[in-house]
């Protein structure tokens, strides 16, 4: 795997989020920088079968984004991956726009479902693996929660039926990146012991460093080749508003857009990041 | 006698034999549904869910998005109150090609009670922008909402009940949105839905002692409200009387004063659930303790005359 291109990409992605939502003054960043490479593998890593030119290509896998608020992350990486131009992310959140506050599949190509309201995401993926793996298609269904996500009823819902339903064509993954909104996911609602909980709900468990690609490309590569009739999640450590250093950890900028010279610095920062 | 969900499980079974594409779920109701009869004719294309009504509607949206039909059945209770914001942001935004049809609405679920009584949902539906929302009066008019929900492209709410219910329209009727008038009569007109339409009838067969012989319409389809084609009806009529197994707040009542206020003021006399919850009893017994017999129908349109 070219390391070197999947970091460009990476980098790349970063800069029009902070781009986007800096223009917009308004968005979720910490979020969708935590998320970067795992998007990146997905797209990038050779991992999701999709056409940006055919965005309705039956045989294609899908990426289900259920943490909907990380919506720059998925534009982003979108127009990187070509489904639309990139000079349109500057709209975002504006009147008209088609890159709504939260993801939109009516005004966008490449977009699955439409997402925001978070807990649903998983039960539209199991739907989804239900009915690829009825029609015969050998597409695989990928899904991205939040750990703070995991607090919603309905996630485990839709667990249970994962495994009820034997789906081995469908992986979740969990951007833990240990924030929500009032603070650490540890301190609002306790989700540890988590690998323990999926365990116990009948799933496979895999856990990673959510930015080193030669950890998330192989495992993601591996999750489509399954026939195990289990449900694999897959818990992506993370960072939350990772690579840019004073939004690192810091609950503020889950929905805070930076400052213009705050964006200065990010740029920068993203820049000095690649030097090295 | 036939409950409008049994002609539905019915209804879905041919579907099934007709189309691969039709897909059913349910929430560990399917004997109250009668999706019961699509699972055991079609096993790989059900999928109960357990209880999870918000897991089941999320379900049927993937489902939909790898281009099945998905009909999701549990009590309207459920459906309408529980995973209401599913339906809403995961269904109805995007559109989605997901059929909810949900038994058990209205008082006539009996002895079960208030908990189990959705006099709400036809409210809670309508509110969502794209949804259709659609009330079966009899076994024909389902079998007919059923197929048509099924040709139709995009999020459909069916409301059916538990209740036997005779067969009241003609063998032949088609469903197409619009008002049915079921009996042509002078001065009054009832707007009636779901199984009202048969309680009305039978208040008409009261009223003939007192010279009184109202108009009869049936009005199956109450998203998109057939706004024109009320008031033509009206225009003809005197006095308006709505009849519904529903709170009378945001149902059919609201919609025709709605309506008519906008373009056609005259006064409405609503029927139906005055702003209360259920309570267990036998459904004939509740349908007469909360006015919606064939007495308190009339009863109501006796003082109202006066
Ligand atoms: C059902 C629902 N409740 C509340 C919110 C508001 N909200 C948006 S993001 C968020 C926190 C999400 O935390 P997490 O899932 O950990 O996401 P991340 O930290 O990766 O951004 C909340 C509560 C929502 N979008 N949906």
């Amino acid at each position: 795997m070219d390391d070197l291109l999947l970091r460009e990409h990476a980098k790349n992605i970063r800069h029009l989020i902070i781009e986007m939502i800096t223009s917009a003054k308004s968005g979720h960043p910490g979020g969708s920088l935590s998320a970067v490479e795992i998007l990146v593998s997905l797209y990038f890593g050779g991992v999701l079968n999709y056409d940006p030119k055919n965005p309705s290509l039956e045989s294609r896998d899908r990426f289900f984004l259920s943490k909907g608020h990380a919506a720059p992350v998925l534009y982003s990486t979108l127009a990187e991956a070509g489904y639309f131009d990139k000079s349109g992310l500057d709209t975002l959140r504006q009147l008209n726009s088609p890159f709504q506050g939260h993801p939109d599949m009516k005004k966008l190509p490449g977009i699955e479902a439409s997402t925001g309201s978070l807990g649903q995401g998983l039960s539209i993926s199991v739907g989804c693996a239900l009915g690829l793996r009825l029609k015969g298609l050998k597409s695989h269904v990928f899904a991205l929660l939040g750990d703070g996500e995991l607090e919603e009823g309905q996630v485990w819902e839709a667990a249970m039926a994962a495994r009820q339903f034997k789906l081995d064509n469908l992986t979740a993954i969990i951007d833990r990146n240990n924030l929500q909104i009032d603070g650490f996911t540890e301190e609002v609602m306790s989700l540890e012991p988590l690998a323990d909980k999926w365990r116990s709900f009948g799933w496979s468990v895999l856990e990673l460093s959510g930015h080193d690609f030669d950890q998330i490309v192989p495992a993601l590569l591996n999750a489509k080749k399954r026939d195990d009739k289990k449900p694999l999640v897959i818990i992506a450590h993370t960072i939350k508003g990772k690579g840019v250093s004073f939004m690192e950890n810091i609950c503020d900028f889950h929905g805070k857009a930076p400052s213009e010279d705050q964006a200065k610095i990010a740029y920068s920062e993203l820049k000095e990041c690649d030097e090295q | 006698m036939k409950a409008t969900r049994e002609a539905y499980g019915e209804a879905l079974l041919d579907l099934g034999r007709l189309s691969d594409q039709v897909v059913a779920l349910d929430a560990d109701l399917s004997k109250s549904t009668k999706t019961s009869l699509f699972a055991k004719e079609f096993p790989e294309r059900f999928f109960d869910v357990g209880i999870a009504e918000q897991n089941m509607i999320g379900i049927a949206a993937g489902l939909s998005l790898a281009g099945f039909v998905p009909f999701a059945s549990t009590f309207a209770i459920f459906a309408s109150g529980r995973a209401w914001e599913q339906i809403r942001n995961t269904v109805a935004y995007p559109s989605l090609n997901v059929k909810v049809c949900a038994s058990h609405a209205g008082i006539t679920v009996g002895e079960d009670g208030a908990s189990h009584q959705s006099v709400e949902d036809i409210g809670l539906m309508s509110i969502i922008p794209n949804m259709t929302v659609l009330v079966p009066s009899d076994p024909i008019e389902t079998k007919s909402i059923i197929n048509w929900a099924f040709k139709y492209k995009g999020p459909v709410y069916v409301r059916l009940g538990r209740m036997g219910v005779p067969d009241l329209l003609p063998k032949d009727y088609s469903f197409d949105t619009k008002p049915y008038i079921f009996k042509k009569g002078k001065k009054i007109v009832i707007f009636a839905t779901g199984i009202m339409l048969w309680k009305c009838l039978e208040a008409i067969e009261l009223l003939k002692a007192y010279d009184i012989e109202p108009t009869l319409v049936n009005i199956p389809c109450l998203k998109p409200f057939p706004e024109k084609e009320i008031i033509e009806i009206v225009r003809e009529h005197d006095m308006v009387f709505t009849a519904e197994e529903h709170s009378i707040i945001g149902g059919l009542g609201s919609m025709v004063a709605s309506t008519l206020s906008r373009s056609y003021p005259m006064k409405v006399s609503f029927i139906g659930i005055n702003d209360k919850f259920g309570t267990s009893g036998k459904p004939n017994d509740l349908l007469s303790f909360y006015g919606l017999d064939a007495a308190g129908i009339r009863d109501k349109l006796l003082d109202n005359i006066k």
